[in-house]
């Protein structure tokens, strides 16, 4: 267990700051996923944590102790790389015990611990196999147990699961988080897959051009993105150009008030959160396409000003293309310049300012099924 | 059905194609140097025998010439290694200003007509008195193994994967480790393809040695010409011809031995 903290992290390639400025702090035992899209600088971090890449500024503390200018074999970190890494060379016993070798370690414990290892990954008795011999998913949990039979501070993975099918993927996932939690190893975790980040992580950090986007648990990122990006790039997330005027925005032939002034803003509804209508008229949206995910209905619709925006509706419910409907959101956040200015909050909630809380249309929290639904 | 059989004649027409042209020369010396008596019309000799091995064997200058033709080879190999394994690994892991140029430059060798390049350089070794010397056989013979010196192992350094040399890092390698235990033992079988090739090639070599080395240095298959262009016995130039194949057929065996053929055939690719 380690506490690991990032201070003004920055990094320039060329011409690149690919990242800029970066400060978390992870908590004993706590899994951190950096989130962004290919290019936000997500591995650059990792990579600066591990020792591999050297910050242009700012520094890396374990435990309180600057491990900024220490090579990677110097630091009480471990990696498991995107690739995996393992050298071919070796079979997968030696691959696990190399460290420990490395260590000047007895014999004897080399084995029972390299053993151990193996066991706890779910591969005893593949010590004699190549690892070009394994499958995907076999490889990655040798990368892991390389990493884990040390028994680093903070365990660092980028990526890991990138490499592997759906199923596989999610197998993984959960093993990764029951052996996080059994060993209570402080991780971090880069991830470009919204869905790993959700179900795995204690906190997301949200990443865009080597930015912090935002740093929250995984339901605050979903349900109150602070930037317009973030409730994008999270989950299903119509953003529509809209007009405030004299406190009512419209926007696609949807009118909230808001307690703004004039000017251009950003409407943003989940799908979930959009009620639908039966209509017909000048001023309603026309279905276009729906499709049916069993669970729950897809319905893409064309708004009067031919904006193109996604809803959901209960399985059954009839609608298909060509039909005309209304749009009644049950929630929705504003954003301007890219910023939040209101967003949907649970009742009672007093930590922002009344001017937000007053946007609020619908207070019914969504449950935790139906976000997950709306990942996969 | 027909597919299968067409595929198999034609791959032995193929093997017979390649018997005729490879191994039935190879077979005729190696026949030609147990020959005592084979006259024509006869399709075998007449007679077979070691007499020849015998007078091969026992004569000074044949001694002599292997000698100088294993020291040559091995001396020029081991140079080649020592100045080109660094080399190739800079060139594979380094980023230093005209590195390109440079690489490019040991291309040029092969790029031009050889012998022109070497009748330049042979013309300065004659002023550094170099000419009919053997250290000067070994100079200009260096020349000509840079290329396999140094392009082989640098294809090979560049497709070792460095995130597995920062996984050892991670692990708790030194950069030194690192290079001993996990880059090294990938880039072996290139580097060993290449020794090989080195020392064959060099043990082969012919034009240069001549040009550069005669009449002093004599290496076997200057001496081989010699006696095929002045003494017209068949069975010294095929008796020389086979002691020549020793050193290749035993580096290619302990090569398979020691790496197996997929990897070499890698190494070479």
């Amino acid at each position: 267990m380690a506490e690991l903290e990032i201070r003004n992290l920055s990094r320039v390639f060329g011409a690149t700051r690919a990242v800029n400025d970066v400060s978390i702090s992870v908590a004993h035992g706590e899994l951190l996923c950096l989130l962004g899209p290919s290019g936000s600088g997500k591995s650059t971090v990792l990579r600066m944590l591990g020792g591999f890449e050297r910050p242009d500024s700012g520094s890396i503390l374990i435990d309180g102790k600057d491990v900024t200018n220490l090579p990677p074999e110097r630091r009480p970190t471990g990696m498991v790389f995107q690739s995996h890494a393992l050298w071919s060379h070796m079979d997968v016993f030696s691959n696990v015990a190399f460290g420990l070798k490395l260590r000047r370690l007895p014999r004897q414990d080399i084995r029972q611990r390299t053993e151990a290892a193996l066991d706890m990954v779910g591969l005893a008795g593949f010590g004699p196999r190549r690892p070009t011999k394994l499958s995907g998913g076999q490889q990655q949990r040798v990368a892991l147990a390389r990493s884990l039979v040390l028994e680093p501070k903070i365990l660092l993975l980028d990526e890991p699961f990138a490499s592997l099918d759906q199923h596989l993927r999610e197998r993984m996932r959960e093993e990764v988080r029951e052996i996080q939690q059994r060993a209570g190893i402080t991780m971090v975790f880069v991830t470009h897959g919204q869905d790993e980040a959700l179900a795995l992580a204690d906190r997301i950090a949200v990443m865009r051009d080597g930015r912090l986007e935002q740093v929250d648990k995984p339901d605050a990122v979903y349900r109150r993105p602070r930037t317009a990006f973030v409730a994008g790039f999270i989950g299903q997330m119509n953003l529509i150009d809209g007009e405030v005027r004299a406190g009512s925005l419209n926007a696609a032939g949807v009118t909230v008030a808001v307690a703004l002034a004039d000017g251009p803003a950003t409407l943003a509804m989940r799908p979930e959160d959009i009620g639908l209508q039966r209509a017909s008229g000048a001023d309603a949206a026309t279905v276009h396409r729906v499709i049916d995910f069993g669970t729950h209905l897809s319905v893409e619709l064309q708004a009067s000003g031919g904006t193109r925006l996604k809803a959901t509706a209960q399985p059954g419910s009839g609608w298909t293309a060509g039909m005309q409907a209304h749009l009644h959101p049950r929630k929705f956040a504003v954003y301007r310049d890219g910023t939040l200015c209101g967003l949907p909050l649970a009742p009672g909630r007093a930590d922002l300012p009344l001017s937000l809380q007053s946007l609020v249309t619908d207070q019914a929290p969504a449950s935790r099924d139906h976000l997950a639904s709306n990942h996969s | 059905m027909t597919r299968v059989m067409r595929l198999d004649w034609k791959g032995w027409l193929i093997a017979a194609l390649l018997t005729v042209a490879i191994l039935l020369p190879l077979v005729n010396v190696a026949v030609w140097s147990f020959t005592e008596v084979w006259r024509y019309p006869a399709v075998i000799p007449q007679k077979f025998g070691f007499r020849f091995w015998g007078d091969v064997l026992g004569r000074r200058d044949v001694r002599d010439a292997v000698m100088t033709s294993l020291s040559l080879a091995a001396i020029v190999t081991a140079l080649s290694a020592l100045i080109c394994l660094p080399a190739s690994y800079a060139f594979a892991r380094m980023n230093f200003p005209g590195r390109n140029l440079f690489f490019m430059s040991f291309l040029t060798v092969y790029a031009f007509p050889k012998f022109g390049l070497y009748i330049t350089i042979a013309t300065i070794f004659i002023g550094l008195g170099l000419i009919g010397n053997f250290w000067g056989v070994v100079l200009i013979q260096l020349v000509s193994t840079l290329m396999f010196m140094v392009w082989i192992p640098v294809s090979a350094f560049q497709n070792v994967d460095r995130r597995q040399e920062e996984a050892a890092r991670d692990v708790g390698a030194s950069p030194l480790r690192v290079f001993w235990s996990i880059t090294m033992p990938q880039v072996l079988p290139a580097i060993t393809a290449a020794v090989l090739l080195t020392f064959v090639n060099t043990f082969y070599e012919t034009e240069v040695a001549w040009l550069i080395g005669a009449p002093e240095v004599r290496t076997v298959p200057l001496l081989m010409i010699r006696f095929i262009n002045s003494e017209l016995i068949v069975q010294y130039g095929a008796i020389l011809s086979l002691i020549m194949w020793v050193p290749s057929f035993l580096l290619l065996i302990v090569a398979r031995r020691f790496l197996g053929a997929q990897a070499l055939g890698r190494a070479f690719a």
